[in-house]
């Protein structure tokens, strides 16, 4: 096993600069919603309050960040130390994601001067005051759980340019008290992070619990949601961790780490069936299988979450061989990404029909410049990190 | 689209009826609405489309003139909702009823908040800025919004609505129930009071129940037998008679249960004193410090690092 070191690869390549040309565009329309106004920018109305930036901004950037939580769990908790060289870059993730959750809610909510409002007036029959609280503690575990990587590499050789170079020794002492804290606090953080994710998973799943009139039945589920969001997070983790580490090793050409990834998608089997079988029970209990070959773009949408989201790469997972390949494995990781992010698409926004005066839904080209600008600038800020901080293993140099 | 909807209520109704029979335990939800509330009474049978009390509540509440309000005739042609700019519109609905002549009947319906006893944006509202008071009104704070408009996505009538157009201050903007006049002894919203036949009464919920019940029962043949809001959604403080199904006047179907009941049961049985995530801590420890012990002797000093991730 080798440590995690910065990459201290050429940061400017091409890809880099289509990241700046989507943040650029992505500036500009949030420039331009906090000057005319969210109408302005967005196709949103009465009946459609909730867009693109609530169901991909938000809910779907929560629940991809799951690996976060779900390889802390495995590798700290649950002690299986092999998988330790994905949790560095999966809290990278998580600590990003959950950065830009709150960028996103910045941009939607429409007094995002007053976004600290729920910390002093609460309201706990609220699912929503609920999500926010835990949200906002876990950004902050997050924070303090990445501090020591910040630590590892600049504890002793703290070198600010210019006029800044005074503080040099104050930040050295910060880095190296704070390291002190955190490490003997670790454990706590890394339980409270498990917990506070469990929570706000799960109670992203009831906060449509309170419009059942307006959410299609076939998501529209009584008793299950927290469950089905809970258990979709935990199944989204490791296929995660697999899409963004072999996109990761193959543009920084580095090893492809399949000797942890292999064993990590077995544990996806359960996690994955154990939500299959949910879904399609919730499916069975409540009668609701005689939407599906309706051919309205609600059932079309429930038909692919499912089968292509969940049964297909579930399938796939069950092969040995397609586990040990890269590309198969690669292929069902992100059938099951794109699984999870149809369904909170489809809760949020296909799957919401307001019976009495919908004027139907299609975000702008506005909101769209806002979700893939902020996008871009969450893997922009990654690319950083990884080049300057010790997240991804360095490859192995004999091999190559 | 009509027969579709109906097919989506009846699956709600037997999918809500599960959900009330399963966690029947954990069911300690109480109504939190206000005994003796008051509200108003609409009697479609008896509203000519004059839309007067459109310009009422315009002026009582500052908002811009209804557009056309001299009008009776071209704005009928669409169908609008109540929005940023106006608290309250009638609309004007052909139901299949005709006179003797064969000409079609129209029918005229206000629609605005219905005040509801337990409303769904007051359990939904993250900063608690919508309130129920005493006087049966749901109140808005624009001190504590922030603005993220899940009163929006939870109201059942799709009646908050947003000022989209203002960068900064956006306001959540709807019927007051004129809070400022009725809680006054002898005050009345603006609607009401201008009301020329009557189709409007302000007065206690509970006086205007009988008093619809009474019309009911009074003009056998005139009304259906159904007071809209009695019960929809746990009960509204508006309340509404007519000659014509409620769905064809755009008067939702809604289930009889508190909108609010189920999250709330679930978020309270689930959170309350914080039992479960304090049980999952508690477990989740226990767990490290078991996997930690049982590894300690075979672990090496340079992997002690390991737990920094």
């Amino acid at each position: 096993m080798h440590k995690p070191m910065a990459l201290r690869k050429p940061f400017w390549t091409p890809g880099v600069l289509v990241m700046v040309a989507f943040m650029v565009a992505g500036a500009v329309a949030i420039l331009a919603r906090f000057t005319g106004g969210i109408g302005y920018v967005a196709n949103l109305s009465t009946a459609r309050p909730w867009g693109l930036w609530v169901g991909v901004d938000v809910a779907t950037g929560v629940a991809l960040a799951a690996g976060g939580f779900t390889t802390a769990a495995v590798a700290h908790i649950f002690g299986r130390h092999a998988y330790e060289p994905v949790t560095r870059p999966a809290l990278l993730t998580a600590v990003l994601g959950y950065t830009f959750v709150v960028l996103g809610l910045i941009v939607d909510i429409g007094r995002s001067w007053a976004i600290w409002k729920p910390m002093f007036n609460w309201n706990t029959n609220s699912v929503l005051f609920e999500v926010a609280m835990c949200v906002m503690c876990y950004l902050n575990v997050l924070y303090l759980e990445f501090f020591p990587i910040v630590a590892e590499q600049f504890k002793g050789n703290v070198n600010l340019p210019g006029p800044l170079a005074l503080l040099n020794g104050l930040v050295d002492d910060i880095l190296h008290i704070g390291d002190a804290i955190i490490d003997k606090i670790m454990w706590a953080l890394i339980i409270l992070g498990v917990v506070l994710s469990c929570m706000h998973q799960s109670s992203l799943g009831s906060l449509m619990l309170i419009a059942p009139t307006k959410l299609h039945p076939l998501w529209y589920t009584p008793i299950l949601p927290p469950l089905l969001f809970l258990t979709s997070a935990f199944a989204v983790g490791y296929p995660m961790v697999v899409f963004e580490t072999t996109i990761a090793t193959s543009s920084f050409k580095l090893d492809s780490e399949m000797n942890i990834l292999t064993p990590l998608t077995r544990i996806t089997i359960f996690l994955l069936g154990f939500y299959m079988v949910l879904k399609i029970g919730d499916m069975a209990v409540r009668g609701t299988w005689i939407y599906l070959l309706d051919g309205t773009a609600q059932s079309n949408a429930f038909v692919a979450e499912l089968v292509l989201g969940v049964i297909l790469p579930w399938l796939m997972l069950l092969s040995s061989q397609i586990r040990a390949s890269r590309k198969g494995l690669f292929i069902a990781a992100t059938l099951i990404v794109a699984g999870v992010v149809l369904n909170r698409i489809n809760v949020f926004i296909v799957g919401f029909k307001p019976p009495l005066s919908d004027p139907g839904y299609f975000p702008s080209i506005g909101e769209m410049m806002v979700t893939f600008g902020l996008i871009a600038t969450l893997m922009f800020i990654y690319k950083i990190a990884v080049t300057y901080l010790p997240v991804l293993q360095a490859s192995q140099e004999v091999s190559r | 689209m009509q027969l579709s909807r109906r097919h989506f209520f009846k699956i709600m109704g037997v999918a809500t009826a599960t959900a009330t029979v399963a966690p029947a335990a954990a069911d300690t939800w109480q109504s939190k609405s206000p005994p003796d509330p008051f509200g108003c009474l609409v009697d479609l049978t008896r509203c000519v489309g004059c839309r007067k009390c459109e310009e009422a509540c315009a002026e009582v509440n500052h908002l811009p003139t209804p557009e056309r309000a001299a009008c009776q005739c071209t704005i009928f042609e669409k169908k609008r909702r109540p929005d940023d700019k106006a608290y309250t519109v009638v609309n004007r609905y052909f139901t299949g009823t005709v006179d003797e002549n064969d000409t079609p009947v129209p029918t005229f319906a206000k629609v605005q908040c219905m005040h509801c006893q337990d409303p769904a944006c007051v359990s939904a509202c993250i900063v608690g800025a919508l309130t129920k008071d005493e006087t049966g009104a749901v109140r808005y704070n624009v001190d504590k919004c922030i603005g993220c408009r899940y009163c929006m996505v939870a109201c059942p009538f799709e009646i908050p609505a947003y000022e989209y157009f203002d960068p900064v201050t956006p306001r959540v903007m709807k019927c007051t129930f004129c809070y400022d006049r009725i809680s006054k002894d002898g005050g009345l919203p603006g609607c009401a009071t201008i009301c020329p036949t009557e189709a409007l009464t302000f007065g206690k919920r509970n006086t205007l129940l009988n008093m619809a019940q009474k019309r009911l029962t009074q003009n056998p043949g005139k009304y259906i037998d159904h007071i809209y809001g009695e019960k929809e959604a746990g009960g509204t403080s508006w309340l509404y008679i007519s000659a014509v199904p409620f769905e064809t006047v755009n008067l939702p179907v809604l289930p009889d249960k508190p909108m609010p009941k189920l999250s709330e049961n679930i978020q309270h049985s689930l959170f309350s004193y914080l039992w479960s995530p304090i049980a999952l801590f508690s477990l989740l420890g226990a767990i490290m410090f078991g996997t930690h012990k049982a590894q300690k002797p075979k672990e090496t000093p340079s992997q002690k690092g390991g737990r920094n991730a």
